[in-house]
């Protein structure tokens, strides 16, 4: 166990064992994203009530969920990187950030995009979408925070403070519908007793989330690797590893 | 573990859980205003504000859609299954907006107590179904009315 956990931190150990992971995982993430792209849009029923405007689900609920799991990602990357000073640790909550970004964005812009045929409006000032653009600032706050520092040690310790202190709007974006009167309503996919979407629409749904899942391991490793190779750009095993590929 | 990284565990540990103490608090001190809408229980209350734009929510009362033969005016009722508020609205009415279902409408009180809206949004549920399936349940077991809260 502290052996793997020690070998992760070394530099050239993760970049080989990243390099594997990457292969096998490239090819998962587009077969699992395009058939459940085909079996969510294409084969699963439309909605008695929406019709097929509800297919947007396949992109917003996996982009949402996985935004909300990419943060802890990130902020876990802060504790390890506070309290063992482990390098890679700052790499992790680094390369994580701007993919969570992007994720709370896409869930953002598509909920625009089904709020206004469906609830009558692009946006609302209502708690669940608040938070949900809070969270999208917080990721760019990590963002611009890591840019802003010259010392890049410092920067993954201010980063890795505001992403802990921001862990409190995870739970508060997953229960604001509960919580309070919200016009989002409440989550479909429960994890004790039955769902509230139809079997037919939850099996392609809950392919899109692990299809996510999936994309956002893939594009934080790659990212990682991207910060690798900068960072030990004048190391002798980055070299060994181009001059023997 | 060594006694600096114990150390910086339990801060990191006591900063997560003040800092989410204190947004706890602020959150629950403003719960009035992160509230989206006024239940029409609140509003027949007096809780709701006379004097300024509020958004009510519930579901549409069945069969209390009046609609205008010349205009695009449209009155209905909105209930929490304990008290019911008129609304009046000129405007296109979103897809979704039906009798028994959920709507939350943006407007401000009339001395009658009348809701004149300038925004009406259709709230839907967390059900998702296809047609077959919906109509099946319908011919079942349909709800009787005014018997569950939303």
């Amino acid at each position: 166990m502290w052996s793997i956990i020690h070998k992760m931190g070394s530099p050239p150990w993760f970049f080989r064992f990243s390099g594997t992971l990457v292969r096998w995982l490239l090819p998962v993430t587009i077969s699992l994203l395009l058939v459940g792209a085909f079996w969510g849009l294409l084969v699963a029923p439309p909605d008695f009530r929406q019709g097929n405007s509800y297919r947007i689900i396949y992109i917003h609920v996996p982009a949402a969920v996985v935004a909300l799991a990419g943060y802890y990602v990130m902020a876990l990357a802060g504790a390890v990187s506070l309290i063992w000073r482990i390098k890679m640790a700052d790499i992790t909550m680094r390369a994580a950030a701007p993919v969570g970004a992007v994720l709370t964005a896409i869930a953002l812009v598509t909920g625009a995009i089904w709020g206004k045929p469906t609830w009558g409006a692009w946006w609302v000032w209502d708690a669940r979408i608040t938070s949900m653009l809070i969270l999208f600032f917080l990721y760019l706050g990590v963002v611009a925070l890591f840019q802003a520092y010259e010392n890049k040690t410092a920067a993954a310790r201010a980063c890795a403070v505001l992403s802990l202190v921001g862990t409190v709007n995870i739970p508060i974006i997953y229960k604001s519908v509960d919580w309070w009167y919200s016009l989002h309503q409440p989550a479909s996919i429960k994890f004790t007793g039955e769902s509230a979407i139809d079997s037919s629409m939850l099996y392609p749904l809950l392919l899109m989330i692990l299809a996510f899942y999936c994309l956002f391991a893939l594009t934080v490793l790659l990212n990682m690797r991207a910060d690798l190779v900068w960072a030990h750009r004048e190391s002798s095993w980055l070299k060994q590893l181009a001059g023997g590929a | 573990m060594h006694p600096i990284r114990k150390q910086r565990l339990i801060l990191v540990s006591l900063m997560v859980v003040l800092s989410s103490v204190a947004i706890g608090l602020v959150a629950f001190a403003l719960r009035d205003n992160i509230n989206l809408f006024y239940p029409p229980a609140d509003v027949m209350a007096g809780k709701a504000p006379t004097d300024r734009t509020i958004r009510l929510g519930g579901m549409v009362v069945k069969g209390s859609i009046e609609r205008s033969e010349t205009e695009l005016d449209t009155t209905f009722w909105v209930t929490d299954y304990e008290a019911s508020v008129a609304v009046r609205y000129s405007g296109i009415l979103p897809d979704l907006f039906a009798e028994g279902e959920g709507v939350v409408a943006e407007g401000m009180l009339d001395a009658s107590g009348t809701l004149v809206a300038t925004q009406v949004l259709a709230k839907h549920d967390e059900n998702y179904m296809p047609p077959e399936v919906a109509a099946a349940l319908e011919g079942k077991t349909a709800p009787a009315e005014g018997t569950a809260l939303p």
